[in-house]
């Protein structure tokens, strides 16, 4: 009898604190570690932003009774490559799990090669696997579009497609499907295939970095794997930044971090060289200009 | 004559929100979980066919019950069970099996008797589903 009172007691809820369900929630810590740990990526955050109110208000009319059918968590990101998408997708699968909206919150990042099999026969199973290793939480396609293949019209990318449309149609509440990959081609990709675009709710676009934020990024890098720059090694990047951007197959973060790992080979290669008798920690992991400078870039060449 | 075998048996059929729950369960103890089914359910017929591979790799129990769901679009009127092995002593070991879907009728068995050297009795049961070929006994 007074457990019956009590759960009618606790059915009638008439009012939910925001403030509280959020903080309590952690989805707080997610959106602050986002803007600590990410440079840049301005529009990103502040769809990421927005996207988590309306799944914490959707929450919270849940709780009120009013109910609405389970929205569509299906994304896609677009933009450069190097600029974090699959970043970002992992903080994001972090984020609905906070929310409540997947029940694990992994992410199982996959290409078409995960997707497609070789045969007949061979593709529907192999991406059945894949969506039941994802479910419980987010499946990331990296280069989405290359599921499409309109020269081939016997290709099998496109059972790979229907199957997933049918299963991110029936299966919402079990995985959220995030497309990844370049503006240009997937916007082609959506155009082609309807469904996609229309079981797609939040399109997030990816802006290239600008100089600054690429240094920034550079010096964050540097910190992490235990190195400095100084005054001049600095300025070398800033203009190696300058000058690689303008370069073909320059993918923002990516190269910086390719440039970097150059420049901690150079400057091993320069201190085993150069060096009699004990050195210290400080003299290990400062990366002089020189290491920098001597890039095939600043001489007209292409760092890959 | 409803067929009680294994875990949970004497219980009322579960919901898919059941399973899932005990499929979690299992898999959040590392078990493999995997789905069989049959058309001879004599309680010695311990190897039924598999449903796919046991799932090894998947973290959610979603998983389970979408392929349990393909499985009964095939044998929905089959008996279904749900296995989970333990590999955690070295081999593989059985630590839950339970039914979940069965035929709308179960005919039940029949049991006769036998009687051998000395006036003992041999006792032994058949089902009585099982004197139509495998693969038409239920429809």
């Amino acid at each position: 009898m007074e457990n019956e009172e009590m759960e009618k007691e606790a059915k009638t809820v008439t009012e939910v604190n925001l403030k509280e369900d959020f903080q309590a929630s952690g989805v707080a810590d997610i959106l602050t570690e986002l803007d600590n740990s990410l440079i840049g990526l301005k529009p990103v955050k502040t769809r990421i932003k927005e996207t988590a109110s309306l799944l914490l208000v959707d929450k919270a009319r849940e709780k009120l009774g009013l109910v609405n059918e389970s929205p569509t968590l299906h994304m896609s990101f677009s933009g450069n490559p190097g600029t974090g998408k699959t970043t970002v997708a992992l903080k994001m699968a972090n984020l609905l799990f906070r929310l409540g909206y997947v029940r694990k919150g992994h992410l199982v990042t996959v290409t078409r090669d995960d997707l497609v099999g070789q045969y007949i026969g061979h593709t529907a199973p192999k991406t059945k696997e894949v969506l039941k290793k994802a479910m419980g939480g987010v499946l990331f396609i990296d280069e989405a579009y290359y599921l499409y293949r309109p020269e081939n019209e016997r290709d099998y990318g496109q059972e790979a497609i229907e199957i997933l449309l049918q299963v991110m149609e029936n299966n919402r509440d079990d995985l959220v499907v995030i497309l990844a990959g370049y503006k240009d081609k997937m916007d082609k990709f959506f155009e082609s295939n309807p469904g996609f675009r229309s079981r797609i709710a939040h399109h997030i676009e990816f802006p290239d970095y600008s100089n600054n934020e690429l240094l920034e990024i550079a010096e964050v890098m540097v910190a992490s794997m235990n190195y400095e720059f100084n005054e001049e090694s600095k300025k070398a990047m800033a203009e190696y930044i300058k000058i690689r951007k303008k370069q073909p197959h320059f993918a923002n973060a990516r190269s910086i971090r390719n440039a970097i790992d150059r420049a901690r080979l150079r400057q091993a290669n320069r201190i085993f060289n150069n060096s009699e008798g004990p050195i210290g920690a400080s003299f290990l992991s400062q990366i002089e200009d020189v290491d920098i400078r001597q890039s095939r870039v600043f001489s007209g060449g292409i760092d890959k | 004559m409803r067929v009680t075998q294994g875990t949970f048996s004497f219980l009322p059929d579960f919901t898919d929100q059941q399973i899932h729950e005990q499929v979690q369960y299992c898999i959040d103890n590392g078990w493999a979980v995997s789905i069989e089914y049959t058309d001879d359910p004599h309680p010695r017929n311990t190897y039924w066919e598999m449903w796919g591979h046991p799932m090894f790799d998947n973290p959610d129990a979603a998983a389970v019950v979408y392929e349990l769901n393909e499985c009964r679009k095939v044998y929905g009127s089959y008996y279904i069970r749900i296995i989970a092995f333990d590999s955690s002593p070295g081999w593989e070991s059985i630590r839950l099996s339970f039914i979940v879907n069965r035929p709308a009728e179960e005919p039940g068995f029949k049991l006769s008797r036998t009687e051998v050297k000395g006036r003992n009795i041999q006792y032994s049961i058949t089902p009585y589903s099982s004197d139509k070929p495998q693969g038409s006994r239920y429809k």
